[in-house]
This record gives C-alpha cells, structure tokens and sequence, in this order.
C-alpha cells in the first residue's frame, strides 16, 4: 500500500467516524443496547401467579416478597392464590388459572400427583410452570428447590459424625408421610446408613409436621434410650418439639439435633445459637426467590415456547452451625421492606 | 330380671386395664416411673382439652371452636411478646380475648338459639381466620425475649412431676370441685338431663349455658399456654389438624354420653389414659404411622360396639339431641 492510499484511506475512515458520531450526536448520546427494550415489552403487562401450600409460613412468605421485589419494578402483575393447607383449593386454583392464562405459574406442590396432570396442561396452553422446593411428578420448565436427598444424606452424615464413640443410637422424626418432601428425606437418610452398619435406628416416626407430636415422640424415644447420640429431624418448624423433649431430658449438647428448614432467623438461627439445633440445613429462602425471578425473565424473554425447556435448579444447602448463626440467616421483616 | 349391666365407662376402664397390663408384661421399658410420667405428660394437653369439653357436653352440647381457642389467644400471647408488649399486659389481653370468645359462643346458643355444634363451628373458623389473617405474621408463633418464666407452666418438673401432669391435675381438681361441690355444676347437669324440666324448676338456663361456653374457652386457652410452653412456640396450624375428633374422643370414649347429664371428671381421666397408653405403647414399639391408625381405629370400634351390645338403644334410653 502506498502513502497516499492509506492517508486516504485514514481520511475516509475519519470522515466516516465523524459523520457516524455526528449522526449519533444529532440523536441521543450514549449508546443504546439492542435488547433491553425487547425484554422490557416481553416482561411488561405479563402476569405470574403464586400458588403456594399455604401462607403464613416464613418459606411461602419469603417467596412471595422476594419474587414481589423482583417482578412488580419490571410492570408484571404479581398475583397470590392461597389454599390454605386445602390441596382441592389448590388444584382449583391452577385451574383456574390455566383458563386465565398469566405468563408464569410458580407453584409449591402439596404432593407429587395432585397438579401434575395440570402442569401439562398449562404448559400446553402456553403457561410456563416453576416449581418450587417441593416439585410433582410433571417436570416443568423449572424447578427451583432443596434436593430432599441430599437433605437427609447432608443431615445423616452430620449426626454420623457425632455419634462416633457414642452409642450409635439415631432417632429419625419425619414429617407428613404422604409428603414427597419428607419420603425423599427419610431415602436420603437410609442412603448414607447403608454405608454405615453401626449405627442403629432406634425409632422412625411421622410427626406430621407438628412440633407437639415430635416432642411427645421425641420424649418417649428419649426416655427408652437415654443414650440416644442423634436425632435427625425432617423440619426446623417441627423439630422446636423435637429440641423441646431433648432439653426437657437435659440432653442438650449430648443429643445431636439435625434439621432443615428455610434458614428464617427465629426459626434457625435463632435456635441454632440457643443450642436447641446442632445443625440446620438452609435452603436459604431469599435466594430462592431470586432464582425464580431470574428463571422468569430468562423464560420470558428467550422466546422459547412452554415445553420446550425443561430445566432444574437445586439449591445450595447452607450449613447452619454455632459457626456462622449469627450472619446465615435473614429475616421476614427485611425481605417485607 | 336382673342383667348384668357394664356402663360405657367400666368398658373402656376394662379395655385400658387389659392393654396397660399386655404392655407392662410384655413390653420392656414401658412400666417404668420415668415412662409412666411420659405417657401422662404426652396426654396432659389433651386431657384438659377433654375437662373443657367435658363441662360443655354435660350440658349437652358441643364446642367445635376449642382448638381454635386454644391455638389464637395462645398464639396472640406470643406475637404480643414479640412484637414488644409485656408479658403481663399479654397474657392479659389473651385471657380476654378468650373470655370475649367464650361469651360469644354461649350468647349465640343461648339467647341466639343456634344449635352448639353450627354455632361453634362457625365461630372457631372465625377466630382462627382473625388470627391468620390479622394477628400472626407466620403460622408458627416463635417464642421470644421477654417470655422469661412463662415456659414453667410447660416445661420442667415439681418433685419429679413434669409440668405438664401437675397443670392436668390441677385442672381436674379445679372442674371436678365446679361439677360436684357447685351450685352451677348441679345446674349444668340439670341442663344436660332435661333443659325444659330444668327451666321449669327455675334453673337460669340461659346464664348457665354461656358460663359452659366461657368455661370452655377459658380452660382452652391455658391448654393453649401450657402447650406453648412446652414446645416453646405456639404452632397455630394446629387449628387444621384432627386435634378435635381425639378431644371428642377422649370424652365420648370416656363415658360421658353426647346426650347430656351424664359422666364427670373421671371419665374424661379414664379417657385420656386409655389415650395415652396406646400411643405410648405404639411409639416403643415403633409402630409404623399407618399401623398407628389402624390400632387406634380397631380399639375404638371395639370399645364402641361393646357398648352398644351392652347397653343397646331403644326409645326409652335414646335422648332428643342424641348424636
């Protein structure tokens, strides 16, 4: 290439630059990302529907503020349809609700049959379905939530460990026994005993997530087995019966106590720092919202038609320990502001 | 002709004294003291749910509003402390929340007329739907600061005795002396005999009737207090569960009749052991939840149809108002 040619060239390239920068002076300064706007008018006016077990507990609150939080500032409409514990209610509601067609259902399955013929439904009407924490036996476009087996592995290796050189004597305090939640749990459990013959199971018994059931279950346990090492407990929000009986006993710190829950201050932390849990397994409610959130615009603004996608999201499980009590958790009234 | 005749009550006692003997004999570690105060400490809420109800089906009627009277002033005890109020001023507005409740419930039987079991139901899913919907912030209510010496009414022990037991005792005492050592209790048995021969003698039926109510409520809520304290917050939920058909049950199974006027505090003791024992027993067993049910189903029809072979109803024992 010649002299002339490449300051002809530069010349033409400058001209070139100044037109397009005068051009673009002439509009707006800066410059405009090419899809934000498409993810404004794919997310604005849509609705996502909530259909929780039930309110009122510091998950299904959590989730509610969270996902509010996230998708009211976007102009999506945010709507809440509570059964209250009312599993008919339920599947009402998301009949309903397929016929009323919003973008997204987030649904927190009361077992695993009961929606799941529905979801198909509204997945082939055009509704994206997210499952949270406990999923049904239809895979959706999303499942956000612990993985109840490594709930009760994670749980059973912690209280494992703390019997060695004990009595290898473990106590097991399931919830509902036609929960999903809680059978995934107990296979867990059994899981990691596989690997463990030493360790013997002295009782096994639903509590039905009542915290006066475990402790009446726990106490009885307790007074057979004074030398009892561990007590793996399916729930924080029952298991206060099952670190009730164990402190009634004056076995705190003798008895290890393993739980799960949603990582809530007053129902984890809280009792983790008292000593009445030894181990509460969090699946930490907050990020969940998140990640629900974000699977939402990310459905939303893909273009992907319900059906096409069928993804899943485990949540990490914070260890909830005397170690870090004091920062793992979060509390209801911030998430609300 | 003279028949040998077993009242409901010798049934049930007969059927408790045959399954606490099997399991003593049979079962290790189940008659031992330290046990034995479990098992009564496991039933005791539900015992005192039972005098409450006891007091009401005496005068024949029903309160199906007593779960919620024992999970919503409780409950609103424990929010209050949270949120900051003192331990008295909560405990107090508990105890008039139940008051209020208990007159509710009478006014509208009473002087309203509405049959006990509408009535009740009715207003136990109102209170319940207050607290849920206005006084809790989640469904399990969590103990906090400022509950200092609360617990004592649930937790630890008088002389070796949990808590609990002595709570169950003292309430049994306390209905018992109402029942038989009262003007109102000889009235509220007038009432559950023959509410019109009793309005005729000059009983103030209608007076009587709320107290039942207010009584009804009243013990249902320290029910309520002792089973926060016992398990150190207050699961409201508790309002869904079947906590009500066992609290019919102990009654019934007890021996006192749904028609009224008949039965005392000995019954619902009789009742609540019989309880107790068989889900004692089943947990040391490690009887699988499904098993539970089935035991606990096969004990009851046993004890139900002995009785109706026993003492079979005909026109002149059936009541008006028998359920």
């Amino acid at each position: 290439m010649r002299l002339t040619d490449a300051i002809k060239a530069g010349a033409i390239a400058l001209g070139f630059l100044a037109g397009v920068t005068a051009d673009a002076l002439a509009e707006e300064p800066g410059l405009d990302e090419p899809f934000q706007k498409g993810f404004k008018e794919a997310l604005a006016g849509k609705a996502v529907a909530f259909v929780p077990v039930a309110m009122n507990i510091d998950l299904t609150e959590g989730w509610f503020a969270g996902l509010k939080k996230e998708l009211e500032p976007l102009g999506m409409k945010f709507e809440l349809r509570d059964p209250n514990w009312n599993t008919n209610a339920g599947a009402q509601a998301v009949t309903s609700l397929i016929s009323e067609k919003p973008a997204v259902i987030v649904a927190h399955n009361p077992d695993v049959q009961t929606y799941a013929k529905l979801f198909q439904r509204a997945e082939k009407e055009g509704i994206f379905i997210i499952q949270v924490n406990m999923g049904s036996a239809y895979r959706s476009a999303g499942l956000v939530g612990a993985n109840w087996i490594s709930v009760g592995e994670q749980e059973t290796e912690a209280v494992v460990k703390a019997c060695q050189g004990k009595s290898n004597k473990i106590a097991i305090v399931q919830g509902a026994l036609s929960a999903a939640a809680s059978a995934y749990q107990l296979r867990g459990v059994y899981n990691v005993l596989a690997k463990h013959p030493e360790i013997k199971v002295v009782s096994s018994q639903a509590a039905d997530w009542d915290a006066a059931k475990a402790k009446a279950i726990t106490q009885t346990v307790l007074k057979q087995n004074p030398d009892l090492c561990g007590v793996i407990g399916f729930w924080d929000g029952m298991d206060i019966g099952t670190a009730a009986a164990v402190k009634e006993a004056g076995l705190t710190g003798k008895v290890f106590v393993a739980t799960s829950g949603g990582g809530e201050q007053k129902a984890a932390c809280d009792l983790v720092k008292s000593g009445d849990f030894d181990l509460d397994l969090s699946y930490d409610v907050p990020t969940q919202a998140k990640q629900i959130a974000a699977l939402i615009k990310y459905l939303l603004s893909s273009g992907t038609k319900p059906g096409d996608t069928k993804g899943l999201a485990y949540s990490t499980l914070v260890h909830v320990t005397k170690d870090n009590a004091d920062k793992a958790c979060w509390k209801l009234s911030d998430l609300k502001q | 002709m003279k028949r040998m005749k077993l009242t409901q009550q010798e049934i049930v006692l007969a059927v408790f004294t045959a399954l606490f003997l099997a399991f003593a004999l049979f079962l290790p570690g189940f008659f031992t003291a330290a046990n034995m105060l479990s098992l009564l400490q496991n039933v005791a809420v539900l015992g005192i749910l039972g005098l409450a109800m006891a007091i009401v089906v005496l005068g024949r009627g029903i309160d199906i509003s007593l779960i919620a009277a024992l999970a919503v002033p409780p409950g609103l005890l424990l929010q209050m402390v949270q949120d900051g109020h003192s331990l008295f001023a909560s405990v107090a507005t508990a105890l008039l929340l139940s008051l209020a409740f208990g007159i509710v419930n009478g006014w509208l039987i009473a002087y309203a007329e509405v049959p006990s079991l509408f009535a009740t139901l009715a207003t136990g899913l109102f209170l319940a739907g207050v607290g849920q919907a206005s006084l809790f912030s989640i469904d399990v209510v969590q103990w906090s600061k400022g509950m200092e010496g609360f617990q004592n009414l649930g937790q630890g022990s008088i002389l070796g005795v949990p808590t609990p037991i002595i709570m169950f005792a003292i309430s049994c005492a306390a209905v018992a002396f109402f029942l038989r050592r009262t003007r109102w209790g000889a009235y509220i048995y007038a009432i559950g005999d023959n509410p019109n021969a009793a309005r005729v003698t000059g009983i103030p039926t209608r007076p009587i009737v709320v107290l039942q109510y207010v009584l009804a409520s009243l013990i249902g809520c320290f029910a309520g207090f002792v089973m926060a304290a016992s398990i150190n917050s207050m699961p409201t939920r508790i309002f869904n569960s079947t906590l009500i058909y066992d609290v019919i049950l102990v009654v019934v199974l007890g021996g006192i009749g749904l028609s009224g006027g008949r039965g005392g505090v000995v019954n619902v003791i009789i009742g609540t052991f019989l309880i107790g024992t068989l889900l004692n027993g089943m947990t040391i067993m490690d009887v699988p939840y499904a098993g539970q049910n089935l035991i606990k189903g096969v004990v009851l029809l046993l004890a139900v149809i002995t009785d109706s072979f026993l003492n079979p109803r005909n026109e002149e024992t059936a009541q008006q108002g028998d359920i």
